[in-house]
């Protein structure tokens, strides 16, 4: 919450610190579970640590990255303003089947195509999440709540809409799928070595996490945002209608979740497919919480993440379940929430004994 | 008032701390604390804002631990580990801030959490059995089985007072009595001290409204800086000799000297009703005492006034009498269903928030911390706060940081807020320097009205000395003020004009020239209802 602005030696020891002990804490606890599951530890670590020199899974860690780091992002604009969008999940479907079904029913050149999918993609995922913001702003509904159910509305309106209305597949082709994107729409690879590549989308999260952190951090509208979310009375008093905000924040959070599924729909399958990646809008608020709402903080979540998921893989090779990569990343996440939230309170109460000593008082009130 | 109790000598004191320390990261709130209560005594504990009453009453009440020095209750050494254990050793507390359930009936309210019960049922007969022996001993009447939510603050305080002694507490902690009380009130929380006393009971009680300590204690205590300077009597000392102890200096005084009044209107509130409560207000802060609105009456009747350029127009009345709902309505936040206000001439009954701020409304909000900052931003994020489309924090759709930045360290130093720099966040600050952070930030604004809502409550007095220099100084600039405050010396002291608000309508208006706090106290607590007009 506190942001770091405090020019302090310690207190960037601080904030260096915490990571490498949440880091540590999840070592330990994933240890502890693989040796009472029978698990020599020294081989995972081994093995995920021969994997970080091995060019094949980095790249696969970087692609996987990219809509970790978008889905990330589309969660940190609701936390910014204190809105838990779990629907981030549903959104992205949304999301991908619009751009899927509007890209591949028009024609444009090169370029052009490709960003009408974005926006096709923009506006889906931002109408679908238009209806937990609705609810909120009128009835008062916890976005929580509506949003985790518009999570199966979402999978199972997609399933039935890509599988019926707007099927593309032949009758007798292995996957069912809506029709191809054409070639038009299709996002060059960055690097590629035949079965390990890095897609250009990369360079769109990018962007997008500048327009994020310039959207949040530096314009009135995030100061706005920043303020209803960290006090919605005072922004009330101030003039900033915080339903209001609630409401933009809900949409640019869908909006962004929108780009999820689109690295592997213009990027990889260049049509919506039932091989589509799941659980990415799960994932994002992992990688959010790790990266602390910050955008280069989701980045490096991102690309954590995406390196558990791709290195994982190879634990099967040492007999070893790649489920335990599931239970480090849940316990990692786990470990970061405490050991930030610990840092901040140690935080508050050193910046509040500073800032009263340096003001030369002797005024702290326990009980305010 | 009685120096020469006759216990004195042969009971032993009934709290006595000694060398009391305490620490917390990087300051000192308390060092080298002493102090002796002679049982059955009333024994006061006045100091300023900040001067480390709190913190030794924590410590009194188990809070925390002092890191040195020992306590002694009724000759005995203790140590507190919890305020379970100093319940245990017969003390209670009575906080500034009422904890009761406003759906429960006071005979619940009182029980709650130390019920006594019979084959695992509250036993209700025994509890309102010790209930009225204990209101025959003390003498304190309330009806117990009245829903507690149609109190009024002093019952309320009466319950919190039987809640404590219920639990078997011999020694009374009373933080801030008489806070929100009116005068009246006051005098009827006196008469039950006293027959605490008589009956026995040792009360403690933390104040700074110097002319009631004098008037009510045995022996008063103050402390400074942390530390107590001096044990006195009413005897020795006057109000002014007191409050010089309290300050180590002297006192300023909130007199206005000369009339500053123009003749040009800034406000105008006419025929203002409101009958529903703001939507997005939810037990916000001055909105408290629950009386408000229920029953049908309206929040705002027919509330009509003027506040002209250079004019401080002052606005008493017991909290929740409708000052919170006029002032959220002149700012848009409140809802009207009749009546206009007009802001230099121009009508903004219909205008945003926004606009009306814009418009050239400056607001010291009721509760500061609530209201008026974002506690986890630094300081001059906050003096942005309500004014992110001015063009000194601005640059287009972006908030310009380095302009910013400037400006807040001009505001902080002309404000005097005591803080390292402009980076700190707002929650490192102490209350007092809040409060001049957010006069600071609606100064800079540069405002035609200032609603400044307990612009010095909570405030220490060096810092209340500042504040009341600003507003005199931005008043003869030709600033038109509305102040709502608790403290009537203020009012009276400030004001050129004041005006009586009672459940929702304003019921007098007085020349603060000759109004009295007494007078004052009369109209707030709706026993005169007069249009008593003093022009």
């Amino acid at each position: 919450m506190a942001n770091i602005r405090v020019p302090d030696p310690r207190r960037v020891a601080a904030a260096i610190a915490a990571p490498l002990i949440a880091v540590a804490i999840a070592g330990g606890v994933s240890a502890v579970l693989l040796v009472l599951t029978g698990h020599d530890p020294a081989v995972v670590l081994n093995t995920l640590g021969n994997r970080l020199g091995e060019t094949n899974t980095l790249m696969d860690a970087a692609n996987r990255a990219i809509p970790l780091y978008l889905s990330g992002i589309a969660v940190a604009v609701g936390f910014k303003m204190n809105l838990f969008n779990i629907g981030v999940e549903g959104q992205y479907k949304v999301g991908a089947l619009t751009a899927a079904v509007l890209g591949a029913a028009v024609t444009l050149p090169g370029p052009l195509h490709v960003v009408f999918c974005l926006l096709a993609g923009l506006i889906g995922g931002a109408l679908w999440a238009t209806v937990p913001a609705v609810l909120k702003v009128k009835r008062g509904i916890n976005e929580v709540v509506s949003t985790i159910m518009l999570n199966f509305i979402a999978i199972s309106l997609v399933a039935w809409l890509y599988t019926g209305v707007f099927k593309g597949s032949a009758a007798g082709e292995l996957n069912t799928r809506t029709k191809y994107l054409p070639e038009s729409a299709w996002m060059p690879d960055l690097v590629s070595n035949g079965s390990h590549r890095v897609n250009s989308f990369a360079i769109v999260a990018v962007l997008v996490g500048v327009a994020y952190y310039l959207l949040v951090w530096k314009s009135r509208f995030g100061f706005q945002l920043r303020a209803s979310g960290a006090n919605p009375f005072a922004a009330r008093t101030s003039g900033v209608d915080p339903t209001k905000m609630v409401f933009r924040a809900m949409l640019i959070s869908g909006a962004a979740a929108g780009l999820v599924g689109l690295p592997e729909l213009l990027g990889d399958k260049h049509a919506y497919t039932d091989t589509f990646s799941v659980g990415l809008g799960f994932d994002g608020i992992a990688v959010a919480l790790l990266g602390r709402k910050h955008p280069i903080g989701i980045a490096i979540g991102a690309l954590v993440w995406g390196f558990l998921d791709a290195a994982g893989r190879f634990l099967d090779l040492d007999g070893i379940p790649r489920e335990i990569v599931t239970i480090l990343q849940g316990v990692i996440v786990l470990a970061v929430v405490i050991t930030y939230q610990v840092a901040e309170q140690f935080a508050q109460r050193r910046i509040t004994a500073e800032t009263a000593a340096k003001a030369e008082r002797l005024d702290l009130e326990v009980a305010g | 008032m009685s120096d020469t109790t006759p216990e004195h000598g042969t009971t032993p004191p009934a709290v006595e701390l000694r060398g009391i320390w305490k620490r917390f990261p990087g300051v000192i709130a308390n060092h080298d604390v002493n102090l002796t209560v002679r049982a059955g005594t009333i024994h006061a504990i006045v100091g300023e804002n900040g001067a480390g009453k709190s913190t030794l009453m924590n410590t009194l009440y188990g809070m925390h631990r002092p890191d040195e020095g020992t306590i002694t209750i009724a000759g005995r050494q203790v140590t507190f580990r919890s305020p379970t254990d100093a319940i245990a050793a017969g003390i209670g507390m009575v906080h500034q801030h009422f904890m009761l359930a406003d759906n429960l009936t006071v005979l619940e309210n009182i029980v709650l959490g130390a019920e006594p019960t019979h084959g695992g049922r509250i036993d209700f007969a025994a509890a309102k059995r010790r209930i009225d022996e204990l209101k025959d001993t003390y003498g304190i009447e309330i009806e117990v089985d009245q829903l507690t939510e149609h109190l009024g603050v002093g019952e309320r305080q009466r319950v919190e007072i039987l809640k404590v002694l219920y639990r078997g507490a011999r020694i009374l902690i009373l933080d801030e009595p008489t806070a929100v009380l009116v005068p009246q009130e006051v005098t009827e929380l006196f008469e039950n001290v006293r027959r605490l006393v008589d009956e026995g009971v040792t009360v403690i009680f933390i104040d700074h409204k110097l002319d009631e300590v004098l008037e009510v204690s045995d022996d008063i205590t103050v402390i400074r800086s942390g530390t107590t300077v001096a044990t006195v009597t009413p005897d020795e000392v006057d109000a002014r000799r007191l409050g010089e102890l309290m300050v180590g200096s002297e006192l300023p005084t909130p007199e206005t000297t000369t009339s500053t009044v123009t003749d040009v209107v800034e406000l105008s509130v006419s025929g203002v009703t409101a009958r529903h409560a703001a939507a997005a207000r939810h037990g916000a802060a001055g909105g408290t005492g629950g009386t408000a609105g229920s029953g049908g009456r309206p929040l705002l009747d027919d509330v009509s006034f003027e506040v002209r350029r250079g004019e401080i127009v002052g606005i008493a009345g017991v909290e929740g009498n409708g000052q919170l709902e006029l002032v959220e309505a002149i700012l848009g936040l409140q809802r009207i269903d009749a009546g206009s206000i007009h802001l230099a001439g121009d009508d903004i009954t219909s205008l945003s928030v926004r606009k009306r701020r814009h418009a050239g409304i400056g607001y010291i909000p009721f509760d500061r911390q609530r209201e008026g900052l974002l506690l986890t931003s630094p300081l001059w994020e906050n003096m942005i706060l309500g004014y992110d489309d001015a063009e000194r924090y601005v640059r287009g759709p972006w908030i310009a940081a380095g302009k910013a930045k400037t400006v807040a360290d001009a505001a902080i130093a002309r404000f005097g807020v005591k803080t390292p720099s402009n980076a700190v966040p707002a929650f490192a600050l102490s209350g007092g320097n809040q409060q001049k952070l957010i006069v600071a930030r609606e100064m800079t604004a540069n405002p035609s009205l200032l609603i400044a809502a307990h612009p010095t409550r909570g405030v220490d007095v060096g810092a209340q000395a500042a504040i009341w220099d600003e507003l005199r100084a931005a008043r003869a600039a030709g600033l038109a003020v509305l102040l709502i405050s608790a403290d009537l010396d203020e009012l009276i002291g400030l004001s050129d004009s004041l005006l009586v608000m009672f459940r929702g309508a304003v019921t007098a208006r007085l020349d603060p020239a000759t109004a009295t706090p007494t007078q004052l106290g009369m109209y707030m607590a709706g026993e005169v209802q007069s249009q008593e007009e003093v022009a």
